[in-house]
């Protein structure tokens, strides 16, 4: 039964619909592929019970008539959304056992549609990192190996257990969350599509927050046509999220015409960056020829402020974190140690409970909001994001989705970059500037660098045309053809 | 801006998160160095532009005041670490 875990949602659909094999069936197959790939540590809660409970129900649906969207289609869910009942950790010491009384808006829209929960991966620590080596829960290994080493290479992050447990086919397909890259990069380190709406497409409502202005939940997919069938379920407006916009949900699969005939798409001179590696560039281009043999044409255009946008978002992204994770004070919810004085039960327990990173961000983000500083600090970056986003509102007058790398590099070995945070931040360098903008970006796996590893292309595209996105993105796909598979599975 | 142990020190306060000691002069240097670093936001030339307030132009919606949800304290306290009958509880704040 193992090539069930090899479908796409696409296929897995229709295979249930033609009666070819059961939910239950695909909720097994799944099942025993999280427990022999426990190894890469993909996932902080595996939920078993509650998959084969969503199963069986899928299939007596099914015998009613009743199916629905994404009915019996097995997903991996970030453990940034808040599940009920389920423990939700952040990837945090502090929301110890932390089992939320409700459930994510954007979850809750998967499970109405019929969809099955496997578990809940691991992640950096409130989303903080472009490696998941900050998880209290420890790293998550990629099922990925250069050619010929066998050294543990990270998947990216924030979102790695879900981009790994999407490439070692222990799942369908899989939530993400994106807030200055999360998503797409480790969609481009594991070879697999990551789709980052439009901010405002779908509810922040029950995902944990980092940085409420950037965070944005989207769907990780082997293929664009999952991506799109998993974000006709994920968007859509909710009244208990007012920054997610009251505009109709399309359905995203009718956009996969594969017609791109006179599209205009931008070559931004500005990613072109010193020290990149000369097989990014070349990929990069190898899209622009396959963009162009399709019948789309491309124009060099210019995103001046690009190389501010992560110094602006490392300002941006801090100040919000910092607010936001003032809730983790120790009374409410998780983690909680003793103090004399109130001051100093806060002061022990966020101490503790909080990692490396996210105290270094929640310092930085407390210190460029604290009295005197403001202006020099948060209310520039807040100046260049208006200028960012100035770039982008200008380059789309005149093209209709703009094509650049996804990550500046291919995934790296666990423990590289680890004693350099800066190194570390320019993992997202390409993929910043959108999230600054609040525009959709979606990485498609495109090649393999010299070592044998997945490298990504990112399309992004104007606010709420995903449309446009996905129909580019699909023939990205189809002229990358990419089928390479992590070497793990190669027996399969 | 080069940011002192001192500075570190005030900063975790405000931030109410414990740093030992030992480990002040470690994050100093950190903190410094990505400081230094968004500074060079300080190239660009701001002076005409007004501050992002919201990245996608919409309109908040309006709702009526009203209370829609409630009236569950065992579930709101189903997750606190030291609840003491029907509240949240914490060290004394006043004699």
């Amino acid at each position: 039964m193992s090539q069930l875990t090899d479908l796409t949602i696409a296929a897995a659909r229709d295979g249930l619909a033609q009666g070819e094999f059961s939910a239950r069936e695909l909720a097994d197959s799944h099942l025993a592929a999280m427990e022999a790939a426990r190894a890469l540590n993909a996932f902080v809660t595996e939920t078993p019970e509650r998959a084969l409970e969503m199963a069986e129900a899928s299939d007596a649906r099914r015998t009613k008539g009743e199916a629905l969207p994404l009915d019996g289609i097995p997903l991996a869910i970030k453990d940034l959304y808040c599940t009920e009942g389920v423990m939700t950790t952040a990837g945090s010491h502090i929301l110890d056992g932390f089992r939320p009384p409700y459930e994510s808006t954007v979850t809750g829209q998967l499970w109405r549609d019929g969809a099955v929960m496997l578990g809940k991966t691991n992640m950096d620590e409130f989303a903080m990192g472009s490696a998941n080596v900050t998880s209290h829960y420890g790293p998550v290994e990629s099922p990925w190996r250069r050619e010929g080493d066998n050294c543990a290479l990270v998947p990216g992050g924030s979102s790695g257990g879900s981009a790994a447990a999407v490439a070692a086919r222990i799942a369908l397909g899989a939530t993400g969350t994106d807030t200055g890259g999360s998503i797409r990069q480790p969609a481009s380190f594991t070879g697999i599509v990551g789709l980052k709406p439009t901010y405002g497409r779908c509810s922040r409502w029950g995902i944990v927050a980092f940085a409420s202005s950037l965070d944005q939940a989207g769907p990780m997919t082997r293929t664009v046509r999952d991506s799109a069938l998993m974000l006709r379920s994920m968007a859509g407006h909710d009244p208990k999220d007012l920054t997610s916009v009251d505009r109709p949900v399309p359905d995203y699969e009718a956009a996969l015409t594969g017609d791109i005939r006179g599209l205009r798409i931008g070559i931004p001179a500005e990613y072109r960056m010193d020290g990149m590696p000369e097989e990014i560039e070349a990929l990069w281009r190898q899209g622009e020829d396959w963009l162009t043999a399709a019948g789309a044409e491309c124009v060099p255009i210019s995103l001046a402020h690009t190389k501010y946008a992560l110094a602006a978002y490392y300002i941006v992204a801090p100040a919000e974190a910092s607010s936001n994770l003032a809730r983790y004070d120790g009374v409410r919810y998780g983690l909680r140690l003793p103090g004399d004085s109130i001051d100093a039960m806060y002061e022990a327990t966020r101490g503790k409970g909080f990692g490396a990173e996210v105290r270094r961000r929640v310092m930085i983000g407390t210190y460029v909001l604290s009295a005197g500083y403001y202006d020099a600090y948060y209310l520039k970056a807040q100046k260049v994001r208006s200028l960012i986003l100035k770039d982008f509102t200008d380059a789309f007058e005149d093209v209709d989705v703009i094509l650049a790398p996804t990550a500046p590099s291919a995934a790296f070995a666990i423990g590289e970059k680890e004693d350099d945070p800066i190194a570390m931040y320019l993992n997202d360098v390409f993929t910043v500037p959108a999230s600054m903008a609040g525009l959709p970006g979606i990485s498609v796996p495109a090649g393999l660098s010299g070592e044998g590893l997945p490298l990504g292309l990112q399309l992004i595209g104007r606010p709420f045309d995903e449309e446009t996105v996905l129909r580019a993105a699909g023939v990205l796909e189809d002229a990358a053809g990419f089928d390479a598979r992590p070497p793990a599975l190669t027996g399969l | 801006m080069a940011l002192d142990r001192e500075a570190i020190a005030h900063i975790a306060k405000l931030a109410r998160i414990r740093v030992p000691e030992a480990e002040l002069d470690a994050l100093a240097g950190e903190l410094s160095t990505i400081i230094s670093w968004v500074e060079q936001l300080d190239e660009v030339d701001t002076d005409l532009v007004e501050p992002m307030t919201s990245v996608v132009a919409q309109r908040l919606k309006q709702r009526p005041d009203k209370v829609t949800d409630g009236g569950y304290p065992e579930k709101i306290l189903a997750n606190a670490p030291d609840p003491v009958a029907a509240y949240f509880a914490v060290p004394k704040v006043m004699e």
